[in-house]
């Protein structure tokens, strides 16, 4: 990685300081690499596009340029100068300046309110006046004809109108005028006019000397807007070029993963009686067979994990215990739906499977530490004493437990909610070849994943786009260069 | 000794244990079977009131149920007025207790789940329904209980009161219940985490509502006991049992967050908070003086525990 990549783009001669230079950053959170050692320097008058999947690190290197997040290693330049310690306080007196997917404006204070909170300096008399002056001349300028009444609650507005006044709120000067603009997805709620609108107002911004980082899916907007694409993979920068350098089937490309693809043996059970199906509001039913491995791909967030939780609210009881439990799930959040801290390993991995392991309304311990014990060898979860706490296993070995304490049930159906997550690459092998012996056992597994390497050992593969199912995918065509193009709106290829 | 001392209720024995001592020591020992037997009998109310509200306090944060004073109240109520007296028919005033619970306990979740009440108000709200029920029952009516009930409530066995053996024996019941039976993993996993339980399988309104049903049943059959034992319902017979049945969860160290109850600690508490009273009624402290030593005492022997608690996670 050059120290100082831009030079590519502009002419060495008029190369002004960096806005803000990130160099050489990483962040880990527990075992998984969010950041590996990025360098990214933004200048004043340049427009950054930044793509990448989910997982990517975009997220987190936003963070750390935002001053939310402090990488564990790494150094932070401001117009020459090194900033340490740096923080939102420091971020924000060097006009920098973040618009985050989640609204962060406060629902039950009108826009004026929330535009005091946003700049600091706003107090003293008289201050709704320069307010309500300050946003309306900032949404003006950017949404012209936007309609929006600036004393008015926000919770009041529609989402897009909170996208609008969250955009204009960044854009707006109160005596420290903006000169790093961080926008992350911020069409996603703006219909087409909008977007365009957002668009060339960026681009104003960036001729007069500001400088913008864009995160958007939707790579045309990428590809007109910015004047430099950086593309993240697996926390690094892995393909950096100024906008004319890419067109959108080779960013696609350099966003793909350069790993071979690993081919497993692929069946086609797709003609077999289902065992479980669900009508979306939208686009394609979804439907599982018997013995089959369904893959649920795309971009996340976009109606993947509903989908998983409808099909599990709607198999599985909520007033009399089944004796026969027809789904199971296997939660990727741990911490929030999966393990109750307080139990041993033992309690957590036999929690879902107390009907078979009792006998006249009795838990029988003995059968209990036998089913322990197996799984314990099966999936070796690296313990000495199953009645251990939960929490003293490492994040990989508790998402072990969460794995036999689903395919320890007698469910026919395995439905699993991104169970990878921050799961190390031997524990992600092993769990691998136990699913597929499982499934050709007759199991079913619907699994939903953000990484492009398990949709390949998937039979079947639905790609979902804004809560729909979009494209189904089977055999030889789920590739990631399929899943990817499903994954993105069609008008831009 | 160690694994005893682990022991989140070993505290509150170790409490009523020390202020029994610290009562006998000013008596002299002259009143120590007295106040053995009668620590017994007013522990056993709040023991089987107590076991209820661990039971819903085990579901986890926001649940709780503060409509036991009032089911107390109109179970003894209904239950008395129609016995009105005859031995015979002692058995139908228990059932009309029990249905008396199961009322109210449905109730009270058809409001949380229905309605999407927070329990602490559902149960409140519902707590003034029952107790106007009770007002309009009784109309300021003293009737006697039948003398077989009044004297099996009041009498003892082997020199333990009858009323403590049974609430023993719920209790036995309630530990069972709560650590060898699936029911009571899953309201433990549901006090932990309410999306995880969901996610594991676990019937979740279905546990919760037997739990609220639970609680209700045993408030309903503790007030038709205490009618019976202080010879007749009163309209304000179950005022202290509100503060009573949470107390004696908390300071018998189970956790306020929930998921994580046990029932000897139950026992520990409520003899420690009727000890506490009569100790200081026995230094012959004023009302006021009394009532503030209560609380301080109640708020040390918690931090105790709580601190014993942090310290060995």
């Amino acid at each position: 990685m050059p120290s100082l990549p831009a030079a590519a783009v502009l002419p060495a001669a008029a190369l002004p300081a960096a806005v803000l230079e990130v160099a050489n950053a990483a962040v880990r959170f527990g075992e998984v690499r969010a950041l590996d050692g990025v360098s990214l320097a933004i200048l004043p008058g340049e427009c950054i596009g930044l793509v990448g999947h989910n997982g990517a690190g975009k997220s987190t290197i936003v963070s750390v340029i935002n001053g939310g997040l402090t990488p564990h290693q790494g150094e932070i330049f401001s117009d020459g100068t090194r900033l340490a310690p740096y923080g939102i306080g420091v971020a924000r007196s060097r006009g920098v300046r973040c618009v985050f997917q989640e609204l962060s404006l406060c629902p039950n204070l009108s826009i004026i309110e929330n535009t005091r909170i946003m700049h600091r300096t706003l107090g003293g008399f008289g201050w709704r006046t320069r307010a309500a002056a300050i946003i309306a001349s900032s949404l003006d300028a950017i949404f012209p004809g936007h309609g929006i009444d600036v004393s008015g609650p926000v919770g009041a507005l529609s989402i897009a109108q909170r996208q609008m006044v969250e955009i204009a709120m960044a854009f707006s000067d109160a005596g420290q005028p903006p000169r790093l603009v961080i926008l992350d997805e911020p069409t996603s709620s703006l219909d087409a006019g909008l977007a365009a609108q957002l668009l060339a107002h960026v681009r104003r911004f960036v001729a007069s000397g500001g400088a913008v980082i864009l995160i958007s899916h939707m790579l045309n907007e990428i590809l007109e807007t910015a004047s430099r694409i950086v593309v993240m993979k697996d926390g690094k920068i892995v393909a950096e070029r100024a906008a004319g350098g890419f067109d959108h089937a080779g960013l696609v490309e350099a966003m793909g993963s350069a790993v071979p693809h690993q081919t497993a043996a692929r069946r086609n059970l797709a003609a077999t009686e289902p065992v479980l199906d669900l009508a979306l509001p939208k686009g394609q039913p979804f439907r599982a067979c018997k013995g089959e491995v369904v893959g649920l791909a795309g971009l996340g967030g976009h109606g993947q994990t509903r989908m998983l939780l409808a099909l599990f609210d709607h198999h599985s009881p909520q007033w009399w215990p089944r004796r026969d439990p027809a789904v199971t799930f296997v939660a990727g959040d741990r911490r929030e739906n999966g393990i109750f801290e307080l139990w041993s390993i033992l309690k957590n991995m036999t929690v879902a499977a107390l009907g078979d392991l009792s006998r006249r309304g009795l838990v029988q311990d003995a059968a209990e530490a036998a089913r322990g014990a197996e799984w314990k060898s099966r999936i070796e979860i690296r313990t000495p004493d199953m009645n251990n706490l939960i929490l003293s296993l490492s994040g990989g070995n508790q998402q072990k437990v969460l794995f036999a304490r689903a395919l320890s049930t007698r469910a026919p159906v395995v439905l699993m909610d991104d169970p990878m997550r921050g799961v190390d690459v031997g524990t992600k092998r092993e769990v691998y070849g136990m699913i597929r012996a499982e499934a050709e056992a007759g199991r079913t597994f619907v699994w939903y994943s953000t990484e492009m390497e398990e949709m390949q050992l998937c039979d079947r593969v639905y790609v979902f786009r804004e809560g729909a199912i979009v494209a189904e995918l089977t055999g030889e065509a789920i590739s990631e260069h399929n899943i990817l193009r499903a994954s993105f709106k069609a008008e831009a290829a | 000794m160690k694994t005893l001392l682990s022991k989140p209720w070993i505290w509150s024995f170790v409490a009523a244990l020390s202020v029994w001592l610290a009562t006998i020591g000013v008596t002299g020992g002259a009143s120590t079977v007295g106040l053995s037997q009668a620590a017994l009998t007013f522990a056993a109310f709040s023991v089987l009131v107590g076991i209820g509200q661990m039971f819903v306090i085990t579901l986890g944060p926001g649940n709780i149920d503060l409509s036991v004073p009032a089911t107390m109240t109109l179970s003894g109520t209904v239950a008395l007025k129609y016995m009105d007296g005859a031995n015979s028919l002692i058995l139908h005033g228990l059932l009309i207790a029990i249905a008396v619970g199961i009322a109210v306990g449905v109730l009270n979740y058809a409001l949380i789940k229905a309605l999407r009440i927070p329990p602490i108000i559902a149960t409140l709200s519902m707590s003034f329904i029952v107790q106007s029920a009770a007002i309009w029952t009784n109309r300021g009516l003293r009737i006697k209980p039948p003398q077989v009930l009044a004297d099996f409530t009041t009498q003892t066995s082997f020199g333990i009161p009858n009323i403590a053996l049974l609430a023993l024996l719920i209790s036995v019941i309630a530990w069972v219940l709560l650590h060898r039976t699936p029911y009571g993993r899953w309201i433990a996993a549901i006090g932990q985490s309410l999306p995880a339980a969901r996610m594991a399988g676990i019937a979740v309104d279905g546990n919760r509502f037997v739990t609220y049903l639970l609680c209700a049943i045993l408030a309903a059959v503790c007030g038709y006991l205490l009618a019976c034992f202080s010879g007749g319902a009163a309209l304000n017979m179950g005022t202290e049992y509100l503060l009573m049945s949470i107390a004696v969860v908390v300071i018998g160290g189970t956790a306020v967050a929930g998921g994580d109850s046990n029932v000897p600690g139950i026992w520990g508490a409520s003899l420690f908070m009727f000890l506490v009273v009569s100790m200081l009624n026995t230094y012959g402290l004023g009302a006021g003086v009394r009532l503030i030593m209560t609380g301080a005492i109640i708020i040390t022997v918690i931090l105790l525990a709580s601190g014993r608690k942090a310290a060995t996670r």
